[in-house]
């Protein structure tokens, strides 16, 4: 089937709006949420939005067809997230934002985010390939990307570190190195797939002046629950499926010994060894 | 007693500490019972029984050529038979995978990075890349916990005969990636980072050469870990890479050697008991977490050091 070689491939990213780890990080409030003030598009995200421009230039960008969505779920603020990614290059934008969504945990992302991709589908054509990230920065559970594929029923092939996606005479395949615990695998599926991305997929690029200029004239098409179906109660904290009923911060490590080497440190290393008895 | 479905995906003897600590933790909230990924040979099936296990579901084939898809969908069927009080798994970027697919699979939330599972179910959970913890719940379905290594001691061995065995048919995966190539992990000989009691880590201030790392660790029968500046620069294997993006460690001590000790090792690392560190620049941030630090060179403090260890054993 000659046409369906090469042909362009419609792509969604997933990033998300996440507290700067760089800041102090505290869970507040009685829900024991994040306190999301000082927040920027998750540093393991801009993989997997490099991933989706890579594999969307190999077939020829924007101007052959391909699609680069980059879609955030997040309150107002989360549009950040979308905006960076457009700078950064992607093609257009989708905001899913929804009071009710607050307080999500990852059943309810993956519930939402799902529907958002069918939403995306429904819109723009049938998707080839959500791209995420390999954890989140904040809740870090990995728990979302293999959630979609479940939900959306796709082939998953995540924490890919390498990813190129080929032609075969079935149609497009997205073939992939994975480095599990305690092996190092080579994966293949037949598109649409989910890919989650690890950070040494690629290097990302920095948004440049003509991105952060293009990024002003495209459109951030904003999605509410009620736009995808999808009840208040389902989603949120209500309709959670884990609850946090208490946290703190770890108690700060008491102030240790600090030495400076006059040539004995590597004993003295060793007396403080011995005295905890770890040797 | 409710039992409690503790997932092993690749059992092997002699039976790894993760698994065993993950039995005795079932133990502890109710009766052991294991869904494991593939096929048992007897003296293994024997090992689980001898760890706690009552009973074992197995596969009657392999799960092994498509990813994730299939153990999930074992998994759930294993806990739709047993009807267990809890689901437990590692906490490895696998385990975690299959975790959440079978959470959607069965309707129930999952909790990932456990550290600690009390007998009424509520989880103490290590977030905020280790410098919070938080209890958590789960209030739909039947709890899946991911537990980090380290979070329990292990019970020790009773005589126990075989278990009640279980064969599933494997289920239809639906959708899967194909595994069209596998090469395993260099044997070390080394315990595996995620279990190890002690981590002897390096970072660019090794500069290419992990040799006092090494000798450090094996006099301590510990783990090499690094940091990702030493596995980017091809100076040791991704796979020891210890922080965010790498594997999460709590051992009872962690030796960090020409590692600055930025927010995303310090993930990695912060919840280990004892944390030394050996670094030339004294603003390192590293010593702020350190509890015994040395402002020194790699090169001649962990020789010293190991030479010090050397002496005082013979
Ligand atoms: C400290 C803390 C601990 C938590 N522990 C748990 C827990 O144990 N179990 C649980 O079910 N929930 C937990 N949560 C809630 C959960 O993290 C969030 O609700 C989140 O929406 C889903 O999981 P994640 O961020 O960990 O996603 P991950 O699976 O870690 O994220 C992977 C990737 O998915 C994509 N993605 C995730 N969320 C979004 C989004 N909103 N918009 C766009 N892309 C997204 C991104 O590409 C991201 O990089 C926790 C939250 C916090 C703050």
């Amino acid at each position: 089937m000659q046409e369906a070689a090469n042909r362009p491939l419609n792509i969604v990213v997933l990033v998300k709006h996440v507290p700067d780890a760089q800041f102090d990080r505290h869970l507040t409030g009685p829900g024991h949420t994040l306190d999301r003030s000082e927040s920027i598009l998750s540093e393991l995200d801009e993989y997997a939005l490099e991933a989706a421009l890579q594999l969307a230039e190999a077939r020829g960008g924007e101007a052959a067809g391909n699609r680069v969505t980059a879609l955030s779920m997040g309150p107002a603020a989360a549009v950040n997230a979308v905006k960076k990614s457009l700078q950064i290059g992607a093609y257009s934008g989708v905001h899913l934002s929804d009071e009710a969504l607050a307080g999500s945990d990852a059943a309810g992302t993956s519930l939402a985010l799902a529907a958002a991709v069918r939403a995306i589908a429904d819109a723009d054509g049938p998707v080839d390939l959500v791209i995420s990230g390999m954890a989140s920065t904040d809740g870090e559970t990995s728990l979302v990307p293999a959630q979609l594929a479940e939900r959306l029923q796709l082939a998953q092939v995540t924490f890919a570190s390498e990813l190129e996606v080929a032609d075969s005479a079935d149609g497009p395949l997205v073939k992939a190195r994975r480095d599990g615990d305690s092996f190092t695998e080579t994966v293949e599926a037949p598109l649409p797939a989910l890919v989650s991305v690890t950070d040494q997929a690629n290097d990302p690029r920095y948004p440049n002046f003509k991105g952060i200029m293009a990024a002003k004239k495209k459109t951030v098409r904003v999605l509410s629950l009620a736009d995808l179906g999808i009840e208040a109660g389902q989603v949120g904290r209500d309709g959670a499926w884990t609850t946090v009923a208490a946290s703190a911060p770890r108690p700060p490590r008491s102030q240790g010994t600090i030495i400076t080497d006059d040539g004995s440190a590597g004993v003295q290393l060793v007396d403080y060894l011995a005295a905890q008895k770890l040797i | 007693m409710a039992s409690v479905l503790v997932f092993l995906d690749v059992p092997a003897l002699p039976l790894p500490r993760a698994a065993r600590e993950l039995l005795t933790l079932a133990g502890s909230v109710g009766e052991p019972v294991v869904a494991s990924a593939r096929p048992l040979e007897t003296e293994l099936a024997e090992a689980l029984a001898a760890h706690g296990a009552r009973k074992v579901y197995e596969p009657a084939g392999d799960l092994d050529t498509v990813l994730v898809a299939a153990k999930a969908a074992f998994l759930a069927e294993a806990a739709t038979a047993e009807q267990p009080a809890a689901i437990l798994l590692g906490n490895s970027f696998e385990d975690r995978e299959i975790a959440a697919r079978t959470g959607i699979k069965l309707g129930s939330g999952v909790i990932t990075d456990a550290v600690a599972v009390a007998p009424d179910l509520a989880v103490t959970k290590s977030v905020l890349a280790g410098s919070w913890t938080s209890t958590c719940r789960v209030q739909a379905g039947t709890p899946i916990i991911t537990v980090k290594a380290n979070s329990v001691e292990p019970a020790d061995a009773v005589e126990a005969g075989a278990p009640a065995r279980i064969e599933l048919p494997v289920p239809e995966a639906g959708p899967a990636a194909r595994v069209t190539g596998r090469t395993g992990k260099r044997v070390s000989g080394r315990p595996e980072l995620a279990e190890a009691r002690v981590i002897v880590a390096g970072g660019r201030g090794m500069d290419g050469n992990f040799g006092p790392v090494e000798e450090l660790a094996d006099l301590l029968g510990g783990a090499v870990g690094a940091s990702r500046a030493a596995t980017d620069a091809g100076w040791i294997e991704h796979s020891a890479q210890v922080g965010q993006t790498g594997k999460t460690v709590s051992p009872q001590l962690y030796i960090s050697a020409g590692i600055s000790g930025a927010i995303q090792q310090k993930a990695g690392m912060q919840t280990a008991q004892v944390i030394v560190a050996v670094n030339k620049d004294a603003d390192a941030p590293v010593f702020e977490i350190a509890d015994f630090g040395v402002v020194g060179d790699v090169f001649s403090v962990l020789p010293q050091a190991a030479a010090e260890i050397r002496k005082r054993r013979a």
